[in-house]
């Protein structure tokens, strides 16, 4: 078995595929202690866990919440409007404040890409990235792979479309960079406006002209969310146009394989990139990512404490 | 105090002089160039054997930070600096607090600069009052107070008609409008150069046709004004080739590029290194082509640093919130002769670039070293080996992308004015 060497778990571009697969198998592994009745083991008790989220999140910031208890750390969440930040702190100071306080693991979200990097240049503990900008957001990359391996059992040969505002997606570029590593073929789609320069020379990307020609035969179909705060007043007319262009619906979605994966990280604009029927639907695994975010989660916070069991 | 140096390579590209000789300078200017000279009873003697001895060299694009921001960079350690660097002049910008845009913060400039003793500063004014972007400052006081220039220098004049009369009314006083080349729409939020870096670091970009598109309004508009313009810190392939294509049509353009343009590419970004953000943002390895093929062919008048000390902890931060700009005075010399070195534009090129060209493009009496002028020389070892730390650089902040490099090469003496005040660094 291969051995996690890493301190901290900034971006899927820094780990190996061995790696990858580690942190995947320990998160099926991870599922079996959800399931329980008395949901709890001891792995890292008198462990210490920041959750500290510069930007809003319900669902990542409660899975790992909720994944640190199962492993009966404890645990404090802090954002930014029961911070110092909003009394003009910086962040490194905000950082190595909270690291007096002996922390094990910090888990950040924030909006300046590669503020992970910096962080982990002024504490001594193990930073795990829940989303920095546009960069990554390495716990739904991995949990997106484990969810497509519970489906498929591999994660080579995938065809994975994701279609939606790749410029500005963190979730799809860990998406890419976990993918591709594991030997998946991911096929994007979205306006040109929301698709970055030479995002094909990420890995085994091909960029796409039109949705359709993304899901065509694809296996899976990732729908990003369409960020309205984010795309302005110049990245497309509209969410009615775009819908029409760059939205899943039950017809589009039979280009793809019969019983294709429908996923999307959430949350989602229903009627905008998805419609009602496709995410309720059948070949709808949204809920599924949900189930494995924590499991995931505890694999992360359970091999950057060292992978020791007690 | 006189001085003679002996058994140069003296290299003066405005005389047309590139011979081993002997420069003998008194009280304050050159008094006779040539072979074998003898110094009157006296005289200090500087060995130059092995070493390049070129007019002073001239920065025409630093920022001082002096008034108003004296924690990054001031007067005397800027051009202690410069002095370090093998400059003897620098044009500073003026997004200083105030702004240069009046006779009085120009003048606390200059005489803060006389006393100190490091180097000429010729200060640049404002285009705009208070660099406001709204209505021309008083280029004419500007200039008679000591002004060799004006821009806004940080931000482009974004209103077209008043860049046009700005370079109407500039020629008419007999000054020049430096051209900060941005389409600030196009920038929005970008952090770095558009470009697969920036895709893959999740970084905003700034595309080149940001720049270029403000290139060639200016190069448009000095056409339809008959007017001269300088176009500041030239970081694209596209923007050499407006340029030339302008040279070529009797345009009365010119223009500068930074060492870091000719010698990074946006890679040195990865790990969101603030000390490689700067604006325009370093561009991929086909500019930095480009850029080498404008030094050759002389499409790009001038190699300038942009000078922009930042204090650490305006450089220490997240990579979106950090100051754009990196220092360049003490590194940019050994990085020009590395494309002497590299055999990209000769070493006459490169003097030319750094001493006659801006000279000439500013009016300033400097940048020669025919008899009777100003004896403002720098003695360069083109041999010296030297490792780029934070410890052995003069300025005030150490925001340089080039901290731990070893390069080659680097003034053995600075002369201002026949007195040496920089001699060798460890």
């Amino acid at each position: 078995m291969a051995e996690f060497k890493h301190r901290d778990i900034i971006a899927l571009r820094d780990l190996t595929k061995e790696e990858i697969e580690l942190l995947i198998s320990t998160a099926e592994n991870m599922r079996e202690i959800n399931s329980r009745a008395i949901k709890k083991v001891p792995t890292l008790r008198g462990k210490t866990i920041i959750n500290l989220f510069y930007e809003a999140s319900t669902r990542t910031r409660t899975s790992f919440e909720i994944a640190a208890k199962r492993l009966s750390a404890d645990t404090v969440n802090i954002s930014p409007s029961t911070s110092s930040s909003t009394k003009g702190e910086t962040l490194a100071d905000t950082a190595l404040n909270l690291l007096a306080m002996k922390p094990d693991i910090i888990v950040m979200r924030h909006a300046v890409s590669g503020a992970h990097y910096f962080l982990a240049k002024k504490v001594s503990c193990s930073i795990i990235n829940a989303g920095d900008g546009a960069h990554e957001h390495p716990s739904q990359g991995l949990l997106d792979m484990l969810t497509m391996k519970d489906r498929f059992g591999r994660l080579d040969g995938l065809k994975v479309a994701i279609v939606g505002d790749i410029t500005h997606s963190r979730v799809a570029r860990s998406d890419i960079q976990g993918l591709t590593k594991m030997g998946s073929h991911v096929y994007l789609a979205g306006p040109p406006t929301m698709m970055p320069p030479c995002v094909e020379r990420l890995g085994n990307v091909t960029v796409c002209s039109t949705m359709k020609e993304a899901i065509q035969d694809a296996d899976v179909v990732m729908m990003l969310r369409i960020q309205q705060e984010r795309q302005g007043k110049t990245l497309m007319p509209n969410a009615r146009e775009y819908s029409r262009y760059f939205g899943l619906n039950p017809d589009n979605l039979k280009l793809a394989k019969p019983n294709a994966m429908v996923m999307h990280p959430g949350p989602i604009n229903r009627g905008v990139e998805m419609s009602s029927y496709v995410v309720d639907g059948s070949q709808s695994h949204i809920l599924k990512q949900v189930e494995n975010g924590v499991a995931v989660r505890m694999s992360m916070l359970y091999h950057v404490c060292g992978g020791e069991l007690e | 105090m006189n001085l003679l140096i002996k058994g140069g390579r003296v290299i003066d590209p405005s005389q047309g002089l590139d011979d081993t000789l002997d420069v003998l300078v008194e009280g304050g200017m050159v008094k006779e160039i040539g072979k074998g000279l003898q110094a009157p009873a006296g005289t200090e003697t500087i060995d130059a054997s092995g070493t390049y001895v070129t007019p002073g060299l001239i920065d025409m694009h630093v920022h001082l930070r002096d008034p108003g921001l004296e924690y990054k960079e001031d007067i005397i350690s800027g051009t202690r600096a410069a002095a370090a660097g093998g400059f003897t002049s620098v044009c500073c910008m003026p997004n200083t607090k105030p702004v240069i845009d009046n006779k009085a913060v120009a003048g606390y400039i200059i005489d803060k600069a006389k006393s100190a003793g490091f180097a000429n500063v010729f200060p640049i004014g404002a285009i705009t009052y208070g660099m406001n972007g709204e209505r021309l400052a008083e280029m004419g006081e500007l200039k008679e107070s000591g002004c060799v220039a004006v821009s806004d220098d940080g931000k482009p004049v974004v209103n077209s008609e008043l860049m046009r009369r700005a370079l109407e009314y500039a020629n008419g006083m007999g000054i020049l409008v430096i051209s900060h080349a941005e389409d600030l729409a196009l920038v929005g939020e970008g952090a770095m150069n558009e470009g697969f870096t920036s895709t893959e670091l999740g970084l905003k970009g700034i595309p080149r046709v940001a720049e270029e598109i403000a290139t060639a309004r200016d190069v448009m508009l000095a056409e339809y004004s008959n007017a001269p313009i300088h176009i500041a810190h030239v970081s694209t392939k596209g923007s050499v080739r407006i340029i030339r294509e302008a040279k070529a049509r009797g345009v009365k353009v010119t223009c500068e590029t930074a060492p870091h343009y000719f010698t990074l590419t946006d890679d040195a970004v990865r790990g969101y290194n603030t000390n490689a953000k700067m604006n325009p943002p370093l561009r991929e390895a086909a500019d930095v082509a480009a850029i080498k093929e404008g030094l050759r062919d002389g499409t790009i008048d001038c190699i300038a640093t942009d000078h922009a000390p930042h204090h650490l902890d305006e450089k220490d931060v997240e990579f979106n919130v950090a100051m754009n700009g990196i220092i360049g005075l003490e590194t940019s010399l050994p990085l020009s002769l590395k494309l002497v070195a590299d055999g990209i534009i000769t070493i006459n090129q490169m003097v030319e670039k750094m001493t006659v060209n801006p000279a000439k493009i500013l009016g300033i009496c400097r940048g020669g070293l025919k008899p009777g002028a100003t004896a403002d020389i720098t003695v360069i070892d083109p041999s010296k080996l030297w490792t780029v730390t934070e410890e052995n650089l003069a300025s005030k902040s150490k925001n340089s992308p080039f901290l731990g490099w070893k390069v080659q090469g680097a003034s053995a003496y600075t002369i201002l004015e026949g007195k040496v005040v920089f001699s060798g660094r460890q």
